[in-house]
This record gives structure tokens, C-alpha cells and sequence, in this order.
């Protein structure tokens, strides 16, 4: 049975491989909303699938969404599972080692620190934080004692339950929480974090970054970023400048 | 799914509940406990196939096949089970995707290791970057199966090879004064035989195969454990219509339920199968059976 399948499949996908690579396979969590989650119909959902969706037909590419968890995102994408990662991604340094960046498609945004108790202590307490962003490393730093999660999610959970003091994630992503849970609020300042959220791309995947790069200019330019920002990140969501967006 | 769902924010509980169990969602979740069914329906045969040729390979006289059967069972035996999970996918995946490269692509010049990227030319691919979604998860699904049956297959011959010991010795002489030949005696006498010593190691290795399911999950399946955790998770209500707190707790209580009832259903089966093989055997459960006599029709003694 097994070599049954992998027959078929071999078969088919000789068959499929002479046609173009015309189709990009794009990689998200679907775990972080707004940027991107599973909707109630079982389908990738958010700021980043419609973004997605919109480059991949201005691009003229089919575009076929998948997910994988964080942690793996990055080795997943380099080994070629996928050919972008749109996952409210910050560019950093350290990533831009491993893969390549498209300009940024969120401004650098805030990160904040969410928590029940409205004086949480969050430079000796316990933070939660999602393993592998530039959050957790920001809590490493502070002297806070790190508490990582797998999903976005169990950090929230974390707070709920008392494990963490505090949770410190994307304010965007903690916004919509915050809303909903009474109890929740949004405690210290907002720390500014990363170069903004930008898709990734394999090194050296040069043609598919500058594709989706001059998509991103043009759309930077005539507002219609800044109105798919507004509309799933709310009015207070930091948006472009167009007259500087203008001049590149 | 019902009429009733247009505005689940306005349902009492039951209607509410109903609505809810029924999105879009959800149904990936019904639509995981079959892909974790059909890895059991295809993992098992193909383990219990590993295993007897690795018994047989350890029984047989040549030598470098015996060393086969045995260090692939010692080995595979030996290493952790996620060790192995982790390791042997990613190696099979680049090993497929190399030879398919080399086939492929011969005039390729750029190294294929680039520090932690694994580039093979487009054209070997496993499956293509252009190939539909379904073809990635049925290579994936596959990669898992394989990987299943090799470990279970390790453990499965250990036990084979100890059942095919404890056939008595005096079965196989019998059959050699009858002038049987090495591969008739295996066969017709040994095969047959064997099978009620190897049950309660087999039957000890279904339910550890069935309890490894969720390693799925581990190699990038979506199975029932991922999608507990993604429906479990709290929910805000601007993305939802069924918004909620966190529930996971219910939904891995709920795959426990599933595991306990497989593992009941299992046990059931198991019981069935070991009355059905005593039959007739020279083993106490055979001999008790055979005393009590009239309930099951007379077959062939041993």
C-alpha cells in the first residue's frame, strides 16, 4: 500500500513537473490573529492570507497556503517545504542570515506586555513568551525569568492561569485579547521591536523577493496596504506614510 | 451546516453546541481521527511484514543475511523512538530528493549542502514546489507510514523471532521424518505454529503503535492532536463566530476517551483472535479448549 502511494504520487508529480513553477506555496502558523489563523471554515484566515492572496494575483501566481508550526518555519522554508513564510515575521539580523526579506509589509510595530494583574513585575517576574521571536529574546535580556510556548496562544493561557505574571507578544496580536477578556490589560510601556513584518524568501530566491517587492511598493503607494492594516488591525494600527512610501 | 447557525451569538447552549461541532473547522478535526485510522490500517500489515522478513533474515543460515535481520533489529530497537522519528524522516525525504537529483539533474554544479539548506535542482523536488497540496500531504502521510513500519517492524521481529523459537522443537522434527524440506517445514509447520507465541507480544505492540499515533503531529500531520490544540485554544470573538475560552482541556479529554475506547476495542479483538489461534494448538489455551471440546468446530491438530 505504502509503495502503491509513493508510485502514484511519484507518478503525478512527474507528470506535474514538466508544467511551470508557477505555483507558490506559502507558509504561515495560522495560530496568530489577525496576521493569520484558521477561520471557523477550516481555512487560512487574516491580514496576511488577503495581503497574500493580493500579491499572488497582481504577481499572476497561483498560491496555495500551508501551514507549519513556528518553531520549525524558518528550517522548513529553507529546506524548500514551502517558498515564503508570511507568519507576522520581524526582520532581524539573525534571520536575514539564514533567509532573505521583501520590505517590510507591517511598519515596525510595538511590542507590549499583557497581564491579569495590573502591577505585574515585569523585570523580575515571570514573562511567557512564543519560543523563537524577537519577544523572547527581548524578555532573555530584561532579567525577567523567560517562560517559551510552542503557540501564541499558550502564552495568553500562561497568563490566565497564573504560570506567567505577564505575556509579551506583538501588541497587535494582543489588542483583540485584551478587548475581549476584562480581566486582561495592557501593563508598562510599548517596546519598539524589529524591522517591521516582511515575507521570507529562500537565499537566493532572488526573482520571487523582487516580484513580490515592486507588488509591495505599488501597493504601499496607492493605500491599499495601509487600508488592509486599518481593516484588520484597527484604526490605531500604524500605517504607512504615503508621501515617503512615494518617494522610492 | 444547519439553518439555524446564521448568528450563533443569539443560540441557547444545545443549538449553540451543535452549530459549533459542525463548522468547517471541525470536520477537519472528524476528517484527522480517519487519517490517524488509515495510518493504523496501513501501518500495522506493513510493520507485521517488516517484522517476519526481519525474523526470518535473523533465522536463516547465510550470514550476512542473519546480520541483516539482526542489526536491523538491535539497531532500530536501540535508538529512542522521536530520536528516530526526527532523524530517519528528514533523512529518507533528502535521500529520495538526492537520488532523484542525481537521475534528474546531472549537469547540476552548485553544492547541494549550503550550510543548513538542502538544495537539490528543482526538477528533483519531493514532491515538486508546483505539485497540489493533496500530493504534499500524501508524501508526507507516506514518509510517516514508512517510518512507522520500520520502527514497529523492529520490535514486531524480535517478537516473531522468539515465536518461531518457541514452536516445539519436536513439531519441525516431525516434519523432517516426513520428508519435508527446510522451506516446507518453515511454512507449513513453523508459520502456523507460531503465531499464538508471538500474539501477546504483537498484541503488546498494536497497543504501543496505537498510543505512537499522535507522533504524527511531530512530523508535520495534521492529526488529532494538532487539532485539538488549534480548536482548544481560546478564541477571540473577532474572528470567530463560536468565540471561547480555553478549551483544550476538553478536547484532549476527548481524545482520551477515543484512545481508551480504541484500546478497548483492541482488547476485545485481541481476545477473539487468541481463542481462534489456540485452536487446536499444543499450548495450554489449546488444550483447555480442546477439553472443553463442542464449542468450536473441530479443524486441523496440530
Amino acid at each position: 500500500m505504502t509503495r502503491l502511494i509513493l508510485t502514484a504520487a511519484a507518478a503525478a508529480l512527474i507528470a506535474g513537473a514538466a508544467a511551470a513553477q508557477d505555483v507558490v506555496r506559502m507558509g504561515t502558523e495560522g495560530a496568530y490573529p489577525p496576521y493569520n489563523f484558521i477561520n471557523d471554515q477550516g481555512e487560512v484566515d487574516g491580514y496576511e492570507r488577503e495581503l497574500g492572496d493580493l500579491l499572488c494575483e497582481r504577481a499572476g501566481l497561483t498560491c496555495e497556503w500551508v501551514t507549519n508550526d513556528w518553531d520549525s518555519i524558518i528550517p522548513n522554508l529553507t529546506s524548500g517545504n514551502y517558498d515564503t513564510i508570511m507568519a507576522g515575521m520581524s526582520i532581524t539580523d539573525e534571520r536575514d542570515e539564514v533567509i532573505d526579506f521583501t520590505q517590510n509589509y507591517i511598519p515596525p510595530a510595538a511590542s507590549a506586555y499583557a497581564s491579569t494583574n495590573p502591577d505585574a513585575d515585569l523585570t523580575g517576574g515571570v514573562i511567557a513568551a512564543q519560543v523563537n521571536t524577537i519577544q523572547a529574546a527581548h524578555v532573555a535580556e530584561s532579567g525577567a525569568t523567560l517562560l517559551e510556548f510552542a503557540t501564541p496562544d499558550e502564552t495568553v493561557a500562561a497568563v490566565r492561569n497564573g504560570e506567567a505574571d505577564a505575556v509579551f507578544a506583538d501588541k497587535d496580536y494582543l489588542v483583540p485579547i485584551v478587548e475581549a477578556d476584562a480581566e486582561m490589560s495592557f501593563v508598562g510601556d510599548d517596546v519598539a521591536l524589529g524591522g517591521g513584518v516582511g515575507m521570507g524568501v529562500r537565499e537566493g530566491d532572488d526573482d520571487l523577493r523582487e516580484t513580490f517587492d515592486t507588488i509591495l511598493s505599488d501597493l504601499k503607494a496607492d493605500g491599499t496596504l495601509n487600508e488592509l492594516i486599518v481593516k484588520w488591525f484597527g484604526e490605531e494600527a500604524q500605517v504607512y506614510d504615503l508621501d515617503e512610501v512615494g518617494g522610492r | 451546516m444547519f439553518p439555524f447557525c446564521e448568528d450563533p451569538s443569539q443560540l441557547d447552549t444545545l443549538p449553540w453546541l451543535a452549530c459549533y461541532l459542525t463548522t468547517g473547522v471541525h470536520m477537519n478535526f472528524y476528517v484527522s481521527f480517519g487519517t490517524v485510522l488509515l495510518l493504523l490500517a496501513i501501518t500495522a500489515p506493513c510493520a507485521l511484514a517488516f517484522g517476519f522478513a526481519g525474523a526470518a533474515a535473523s533465522r536463516s543460515r547465510i550470514l550476512p543475511l542473519s546480520l541483516l535481520g539482526k542489526g536491523y533489529t538491535s539497531i532500530v530497537r536501540g535508538v529512542p523512538d522521536i530520536a528516530f522519528f526526527l532523524f530517519f524522516v528528514i533523512a529518507l525525504d533528502q535521500g529520495i530528493e538526492y537520488l532523484v537529483h542525481l537521475a534528474r539533474c546531472p549537469d547540476w554544479d552548485e553544492p547541494i549542502r549550503q550550510g543548513a539548506n538542502f538544495l537539490v535542482c528543482p526538477e528533483a523536488k519531493m514532491p515538486p514546489g508546483n505539485a497540489a497540496q493533496a500530493w504534499h500531504e500524501a508524501y508526507n502521510f507516506a514518509l510517516a507510514v514508512f517510518t512507522f513500519a520500520l520502527v514497529f517492524g523492529a520490535f514486531a521481529a524480535n517478537v516473531l523471532y522468539g515465536a518461531m523459537r518457541a514452536v516445539p522443537r519436536a513439531q519441525m522434527e516431525t516434519a523432517e521424518a516426513y520428508g519435508m524440506t527446510d522451506r516446507q517445514a518453515f511454512w507449513r509447520i513453523l508459520v502456523p505454529q507460531m503465531w499464538i507465541y508471538a500474539l501477546p507480544g504483537l498484541s503488546n505492540l498494536w497497543m504501543i503503535l496505537m498510543k505512537a499515533t499522535p507522533l504524527l503531529f511531530l512530523l508535520g500531520v495534521e492529526d488529532i492532536v494538532y487539532w485539538a490544540r488549534e480548536l482548544g485554544a481560546s478564541k477571540t470573538p473577532r474572528f470567530t463566530d463560536y468565540p471561547h475560552g480555553d478549551w483544550r482541556f476538553f478536547y484532549f479529554l476527548f481524545l482520551l476517551v477515543f484512545y481508551l475506547g480504541m484500546t478497548k476495542i483492541s482488547e476485545v479483538a485481541l481476545g477473539r483472535l487468541t481463542r481462534r489461534l489456540s485452536h487446536g494448538q499444543a499450548t495450554l489455551g489449546g488444550e483447555a479448549q480442546r477439553r472443553e471440546g463442542g464449542d468450536m468446530q473441530a479443524g486441523a491438530g496440530a
